[in-house]
């Protein structure tokens, strides 16, 4: 199903996802541009990568005793993308609902790829998955994600900077490889997926003002009201 | 005839002084594969020992760990839901049935991944017999009947190292429910396959679930070739044929 939007699939509600490095400030501009829907009283809901709480406990094992292979690390975020999508997300765009996806399936298809899983094998664990109705994409330069990971914690986390690939001993010098090797992998689908990119080094707010600009564009924003009978 | 079959091993007879080593065989991937992994560098055998819940796997697999080390082979015992990674997690959500079908699939994919990966392939490096209580068969015999897509998958599974040899043990559904009530009274929730609302009787379930369940495995094995013996023989009969199917592939024979 990996080549029709939920819009072509036929669903009422439409999905919207965002993606980009760590530290590409997608997350606080998704928050902002939840606040904006949920406040026209739209149908709205909210998810994250990595958050079903069935699988949680094994990946935070798994990432804390370091037991994870590539492979594994790319199961347990399918297994956890499945629980998600199979259990809520269908079934609120069934409903009519806006999905917000903070990382949506080209996450797995940029991480797993450049942990050496075959690029083929990652797509086809997703394809029960459609493709969203609109996917952003925060571009961000490494100086700038860097800062703003290291702005809000004090270290880097091992697995967001690629330690389990031995590209470095230097856990920042492995982050810009790691994270680097991830943005030609975006940017090498981008055309193919359709994403809208916005340039993530400016100011929060030029970001998030395109960001509704192109939502407002491209969804019929008022077919989403909550109808109270 | 029989009593002699029941004795213990070392009572049959005197046990072989000279261990024989095994002919290397070529290990490969079913598909992608894994990561960093050649799977020609792999010497050991890895033996799958398939079947439904009281098909006699497990003492199949116990005769088979006794008979491999008299003749001086080591071994290791791996199975599904065994990991250290996932296993509990993949317990406690069946334990409350609120995984889709997707997810329950993906799970069991991991936990495989997890074993193969930390025990099956780092054992057959150092040159043991790898014993397998069910493989990806069985996830994918599960799977189809729930209605998952069969070249979705394939692919899932082309992480899976081919076995040297799968063994089916094929017991019929009406043999099946008397072993498991024999041994604990009960008839499994899974293995009755109630997710499937095929019938509220368990009893019934379980009878057609495992009628489908072989209707599976009887497809996967035109495609996967493994061998099908008659699980309603008495446990040593089978044994013993298990035997010369091994004792010809450690010859490197085939099979």
């Amino acid at each position: 199903m990996l080549n029709k939007t939920f819009a072509e699939m036929g669903y009422p509600g439409r999905l919207i996802a965002v993606e980009g490095l760590d530290g590409s400030g997608k997350s606080t501009q998704v928050y902002l541009l939840k606040r904006w829907l949920q406040l026209q009283n739209l149908k709205v809901f909210f998810t994250e990568w990595n958050s079903s709480e069935v699988v949680k406990s094994a990946t935070s094992k798994g990432k804390k005793m370091e037991l994870l292979t590539p492979t594994t690390f790319s199961l347990i975020h399918a297994t956890d993308f499945a629980d998600r999508y199979e259990r809520q997300l269908v079934p609120l765009l069934k409903a009519g609902y806006l999905v917000l996806c903070d990382r949506y399936v080209f996450t797995a298809f940029a991480r797993d790829v450049v942990r050496g899983c075959p690029i083929d094998w990652v797509r086809g664990l997703y394809n029960f998955a459609c493709l969203p109705d609109l996917t952003f994409f925060f571009k961000a330069d490494f100086e700038v994600s860097l800062n703003r990971i290291l702005q809000g914690r004090p270290q880097l986390k091992y697995f967001e900077a690629g330690m389990d690939l031995g590209l470095s001993t230097d856990i920042q010098e492995s982050f810009r490889i790691f994270q680097g090797r991830i943005l030609e992998q975006y940017l090498a689908m981008s055309t193919e997926f359709n994403f809208s990119i916005i340039d993530a080094n400016t100011t929060i707010e030029p970001q998030q003002d395109l960001t509704r600009t192109i939502v407002a564009k491209t969804i019929p924003l008022g077919e989403f009201h909550f109808i109270l009978t | 005839m029989k009593r002699s079959a029941k004795k213990p091993l070392h009572k049959r007879g005197p046990i072989q002084r000279r261990v024989v080593t095994p002919r290397r065989s070529s290990h490969r991937f079913y598909g992608h594969g894994l990561p960093g992994v050649d799977a020609s560098q792999l010497g050991g055998k890895l033996i799958v020992v398939e079947g439904a819940d009281g098909s006699g796997r497990s003492t199949q697999i116990a005769k088979l760990v006794e008979w491999l080390e008299a003749a001086g082979h080591a071994t290791v015992q791996v199975g599904l839901k065994r990991s250290n990674l996932v296993s509990e997690e993949l317990d406690n959500a069946k334990r409350g049935n609120v995984l889709s079908r997707t997810t329950l699939s993906l799970f069991y994919a991991t936990d495989f991944a997890d074993q193969l990966e930390n025990l099956i392939l780092p054992a057959l490096r150092a040159g043991f017999m790898v014993l397998a209580d069910r493989y990806v068969y069985t996830l994918m015999a599960r799977d189809l009947v729930r209605g998952m897509d069969e070249p979705w998958l394939k692919n899932l599974y082309s992480i899976a190292l081919e076995p040297d040899a799968v063994f089916y043990l094929n017991v019929s559904p009406e043999n099946l429910v008397q072993r498991n009530f024999a041994k604990d009274f009960a008839l499994d929730y899974w293995e009755s396959g109630m997710d499937l609302g095929l019938s509220r009787d368990m009893f019934d379930s379980f009878l057609k679930y495992q009628r489908m369940v072989v209707e599976k495995f009887r497809h996967l094995q035109t495609i996967y070739n493994f061998t099908i013996l008659d699980g309603d023989r008495p446990p040593d009969v089978i044994n013993r044929e298990l035997q010369r199917k091994i004792q010809s592939i450690v010859a490197g024979r085939s099979r």
